[in-house]
């Protein structure tokens, strides 16, 4: 199967992006055209990757292998399997949406704009296919550039902050990240092939310090409390489009990165320090959740509630079971779609108010029913209602977690009750009472382009809590044969 | 017969879609014909798959495999058995009933359409809970009754009170749904699976084990844990906050929802659970001695209301009280049959209240009402049915409900029976008092519709254009489901005593150990059918506690009004307590609210902001900042102090050469 159909994946939209800022921002209608039809097409060839998925195989699909830098071994080689195929459909797809997204509301750069985002999901397409270390380092820092300028250029009125604290957090983390890979590259004799160092025998210190240096960098980006606090900052201060790729796909890659480095190519370690994981991701559910409950900035509670819900996917991964590990997997994606969704919610009403603050509005439901509707369901998401694709991820977990410890899996419940506290509190203050203020009662409801980005997320979020079966059928193969082999000792 | 399971909650889920999304398009008559054709078809197959489950077939099977995964996998399906097409038959009559009166009932309020758009869905999510084979689908019907709910009290969202209540509801149910997750993360933990007849089969294995880190007995933890869930539900003290508040929402959905279906899923859920429930004593006590408190002590809270609605409220969670309480002593046919009698009666009594809210132009204080028998006779006659249904009048429904539960308490050996006899039989008279209160002031009397204060609570958008204010009589559409209600209410209970507790109508549905808890077979040894029932109810205690309830409340409503307030001024700290609800709603503000938020408030300001943040994201900056101007003092360009520097480390060179050694 050499079909370069990952190739296409990555290299369409970065291509296309260069286009687009070409055209430069003055002509602004063919711009968005350009960009919209760049970032639909890549969307469409992420397409066979799940149509012609195999799900019964576990290893490498759709793989290409190159030659790159000859004198290191370092390859060109791409893959996908069980575990990263949702990633890339799932970051295409919401790329669409947020192209759409800045439509009208950018207003200067609007070129340079739109290409920021395609190169990041051209990137971003990359970090999940490479299975090779340095491409993958490559691909991984690559993507903080789009970030850092997005944040940067297009944010608030804290934005340099914001954007520094983000870049600096992220990088310092990787850099011990590249310390491990070339660790493993001599203890490896020579490879880079990540496929490979999964098969290799390690000693229990140096896995442990791999581990360590994995996790500084991976768990920065999850973000895993205690090193969580550039992101409340940088959703703040990006646009919209900003906080949705930074939430839906860039939050993912650190929990991917647990589970294409750190699980399979030092178990031993991951067994040893899981105790010390869950612990965190418990202090994030719970802890977090108490912070979200405080806040007083719409985006700073959906971020907090980011944070306690990756905290789920963070715990599922070392419960090592398969339970955990694919409910895992349903919340990342899950929470691509639904806290997409959130702060897309709350950018159709910045657009209009130009505040955030909680403070400034109630009574939105009187002025804007159906933005109001959306804006219900994709919360009752968010604090995980069955039928929503937030339960199904959640609702899996806890039953992994209760098998795991009793007692984790009821730290772990919590969220039934903080998650919708914090998010129907919210909604309350915003949607519900009486028209609160001249800026509230001016509002129009969401325009054909607002219904429409909203309605497709509606749906994706809807079919995934009624029907999650297709959603977890591709990952089985994968993820057993993922633990499998972290259940195997490398000593 | 598949097909027909499966149309009977989509057809009131495609109502509840077209009126919800092209409500504006179908107008209001369209949404309501559409939702009522949905319940109408629901009912009317309810009736069809009733009898087909009457002739012995019972269904349990799979619609469609809704996830796989760690070797557990969940279906969404259907279990079809006597217990569930008796649920069925009660929700889809009632949900009918209540679609009709809200024609009449809702006719000005500007959300028309989304009201039958929200109570259809109700409906449909209620089906699916009720007719669920499953853990999981049970899980997703109870959370979409809990997001109705919500929905609904929540329904007038400008006012302040409405949106509070309906928070608070969703909030409460969380916390009971926090136990009921837990609960079904055991079973799937140590069962594997969450199919109900699977895990029934390994019920006695599951009995032996001891939950490995807690070291508790497993089935006790389970139940418990299932229980906790019910106790949000069924709104068991001390769960039980949300449900008085639930009264801001429309009158329609207070009957459906929160008196007649809803809230008794907690009630469902246990008998249905039976087979685990058995296993373990002390779940049962645990059970017991909730759903006693909850009988008694919510009941007395019913005395000192004047809200009508509230009044209806607090007997429904003292009710449901009994209906747990007839759980907790292994009388599971006992408690559904108190809920099937009691969705008819309470149903009833709540739409009456709502007509009268209605004749009185939406006055709902009860202090303000009043002789209304003169004016509105249809509501007067059914409403004294429904109360007499209510205390337990022989004959009526609520009597063999009622006088079984007690019997059945009274025949228990379990361990609180006897606080549990104390408490049902003392309730007795509580019910009938409140109960009788709330019909005196407000059919007979002086007539003091007149004297409404002018800022009074309203039940509607609406304004008034009745002219003279006088009191009237509803609409058709309004008073026909009270009659419809009112039948049932008084015969049901005649009529199916006899198979449902003493005949084997339930079959397997319902288990339980004759040998361990043998109070339904000591019930059926002195059962001789309804009508000697009645006849030994005449002579009985509870009987005349009732009547007595009923006298006391005449004498100091009708006869001596004086007589309550100066009781009142005497007993002013029991007054003052009652008043205050017992101060649950205080502690949970002043403690769960606002300590959360403060707790929430706190890890913010003080752990990510000052420690995290401060400390250590900012400070590590500052440290290196410091760092640098430390070591750029060194760096002056100045020619005379690099020399000094140079010459005072060569002497500390020397210096340290020579004294080596």
């Amino acid at each position: 199967m050499n079909s370069h159909l990952l190739s296409i994946a990555i290299w369409v939209p970065i291509v296309g992006a260069l286009f687009v800022l070409a055209l430069g921002s003055e002509r602004r209608d063919l711009v968005r055209w350009l960009s919209a039809v760049v970032a639909f097409v890549s969307f469409l060839v992420t397409i066979p990757l799940f149509m012609r998925f195999d799900s019964s195989m576990a290893g490498m699909q759709f793989v290409e292998h190159a030659s790159w830098i000859p004198r290191f071994n370092i390859e060109y080689f791409l893959g996908i399997d069980g575990i990263s195929m949702w990633f890339i459909v799932l970051n295409s797809f919401i790329t669409v949406l947020v192209v759409l997204a800045g439509w009208d509301v950018i207003k200067e750069k609007q070129a340079q704009y739109m290409a920021a985002f395609l190169i990041m999901s051209g990137l971003m397409n990359g970090i999940f296919s490479a299975l090779d270390g340095i491409l993958f380092y490559v691909f991984f820092e690559a993507s903080l550039i789009p970030m850092y300028l997005i944040i940067g250029v297009w944010g608030g009125p804290n934005r340099v902050y914001a954007a520094f604290k983000f870049f600096l957090y992220t990088l310092l983390g990787s850099l011990l990240m590249l310390v491990a890979l070339i660790w493993l590259f001599i203890e490896s004799g020579g490879s880079f092939n990540i496929l490979e160092w999964h098969q290799l025998r390690i000693d229990m210190a140096p896995q442990i310090l791999i581990f360590i240096a994995f996790l500084l960098s991976f768990a920065v980006k999850v973000p895993m409390w205690p090193v969580h606090t550039w992101l409340p900052d940088a959703h703040v201060e990006a646009p919209t489009g900003g906080s949705v790729v930074l939430a839906a796909i860039a939050l993912k890659l650190g929990a991917y990165g647990f589970l294409r480095f750190s699980l399979p190519i030092v178990p031993d370690a991951s067994h040893a320090m899981a105790p010390f994981i869950i612990t965190l991701s418990l202090i994030a559910v719970i802890y977090i959740g108490f912070v979200a409950l405080a806040q007083e900035d719409m985006k700073k509670l959906v971020a907090y509630s980011s944070i306690s819900h990756m905290g789920f996917v963070t715990l599922g991964f070392f419960i090592f079971n398969p339970l955990g590990v694919e409910g895992a997997l349903v919340q990342m994606v899950s929470h691509g779609f639904v806290s997409a969704a959130m702060f897309l919610c709350i950018g159709v009403m910045y657009d209009r108010v130009h505040s955030r603050q909680i403070a400034d509005y109630g009574g939105v439901v009187n002025t804007m029913p159906t933005f109001a509707a959306f804006f219900l369901f994709f919360s009752m998401a968010n604090a995980g209602l069955p039928a929503t694709s937030g339960f199904v991820g959640e609702f899996m977990v806890v039953l992994g977690a209760v098998k795991y410890n009793f007692w984790v899996g009821a730290a772990a419940a919590t969220t039934l009750i903080l998650g919708a506290a914090y998010t129907l509190w919210m909604y309350k203050r915003v949607a519900f009472g009486e028209v609160a203020n001249r800026h509230v009662a001016e509002l129009e409801d969401i325009n054909a382009r607002e219904y429409l980005i909203l309605a497709i997320l509606a749906i994706a979020v809807l079919v995934m809590g009624v029907y999650p079966f297709p959603f977890t059928e591709v990952m089985h193969a994968s993820v057993d044969n993922l633990l499998k082999h972290v259940a195997m000792s490398k000593l | 017969m598949k097909t027909t399971y499966l149309l009977i909650p989509l057809a009131p889920l495609a109502g509840a879609i077209i009126a919800g999304l092209f409500g504006r398009l179908i107008g209001r008559a369209g949404s309501h014909v559409v939702t009522i054709l949905g319940v109408a078809i629901a009912f009317a197959l309810s009736v069809v798959v009733y009898q087909d489950v009457n002739a012995g077939n019972v269904f349990n099977g799979t619609v469609y495999t809704w996830l796989q995964s760690g070797g557990l996998t969940l279906q969404i399906g259907f279990l079809i058995d006597p217990l569930t097409a008796m649920m069925m038959l009660v929700v889809t009559f009632v949900s009918l009933m209540v679609h009709i009166y809200t024609i009449g009932y809702m006719v000005d309020d500007p959300g028309y359409q989304r009201f039958f758009s929200y109570i259809s869905l109700f409906t449909f999510s209620m089906l699916m809970l009720v007719m669920s084979n499953n853990f999981v689908q049970l899980f997703f019907g109870w959370e979409a009754v809990g997001l109705v709910s919500y929905l609904l009290i929540g329904f007038w969202y400008t006012r302040p009170t409405a949106i509070y209540a309906n928070l608070k509801a969703f909030l409460v149910n969380r916390v009971g749904d926090f136990g009921f997750l837990l609960g079904i993360g055991l079973i799937a933990a140590y069962a594997g699976t969450l199919d109900y007849a699977e895990v029934f089969a390994k019920r006695e294995a599951l009995a032996a084990i001891t939950e490995s880190v807690t070291g508790w007995p497993l089935i006790t933890a389970i139940c418990i844990g299932l229980f906790i869930g019910a106790m949000g539900k069924s709104a068991q003290v001390p769960l039980h906050v949300w449900l008085p508040d639930s009264m801001e929402g429309p009158t329609p959905i207070s009957a459906l929802i929160h008196a007649a279906t809803m809230v008794t899923a907690g009630i469902f859920m246990v008998a249905r659970m039976s087979p685990l429930f058995e296993l373990s004593d002390t779940a049962l006590t645990f059970v017991l001695v909730i759903g006693s408190i909850t009988a008694l002590f919510m009941g007395f809270l019913g005395i000192i209301q004047n809200d009508i609605k509230r009044v209806v409220a607090y007997s429904t969670l003292s009710q449901l009280g009994y209906m747990t309480v007839a759980l907790g002593v292994s009388a599971y046919s006992v408690a559904v049959f108190h809920l099937m009698t009691h969705a008819f009666f309470k149903a009833l009594l709540f739409l009456g209240a709502g007509s009268v809210i209605i004749g009185c132009h939406h006055n709902q204080d009860i202090r303000y009402m009043g002789g209304l028998r003169k004016y509105m006779p249809i509501t007067w006659i059914t409403s004294l049915l429904g109360s007499l249904a209510l205390i337990g009048f022989p004959l009526f429904s609520g009597f063999y409900s009622k006088d079984s539960i007690i019997e059945a308490v009274h025949a228990s050996n379990l361990a609180g029976s006897g606080f549990a006899y104390f408490a049902v039989v003392a309730g007795v008279f509580v019910t009938a008092f409140y109960s009788f209160r709330m019909y005196f002031l407000v059919f007979h009397g002086k007539e003091r519709y007149d004297q409404v204060p002018h800022d009074e609570h309203h039940d509607s958008h609406s304004d008034d254009h009745h002219g003279d204010g006088k009191p009237h009589e509803s609409p058709w559409v309004v008073t026909l489901p009270l009659v419809l209600l009112a039948i049932p209410s008084v015969l049901i209970g005649f009529i199916t005593i006899q198979p449902m507790l003493f005949g084997d109508w339930f079959g397997t549905s319902i288990f339980v150990d004759a040998a361990k808890h043998p109070a339904m077979s000591h019930m059926a040894e002195s059962f001789h059918g309804p009508m000697a029932m009645a006849l030994h109810g005449i002579t009985s205690l509870p009987f005349i506690l009732a009547v007595s309830g009923v006298a006391v409340a005449w004498f100091f409503y009708l006869k001596r009004p004086d007589i309550p307030a100066a009781i009142q001024k005497m007993a002013m700290p029991i007054f003052t307590l009652l008043e205050n609800k017992y101060y649950f709603d205080k502690f949970n503000e002043v403690f769960f609210a606002a300590g959360s938020r403060m707790l929430g408030r706190g890890l913010w300001k003080g752990g990510d902001q000052l420690l995290i943040d401060g400390a250590m994201v900012n400070g590590s900056a500052r440290a290196i900042g410091w760092i640098s101007a430390v070591v750029r003092l060194f760096q002056t360009g100045h020619i005379y102090q690099y020399a000094f520097s140079m010459i005072i480390g060569v002497f500390a060179l020397l210096t340290f050469w020579f004294n080596r050694g």
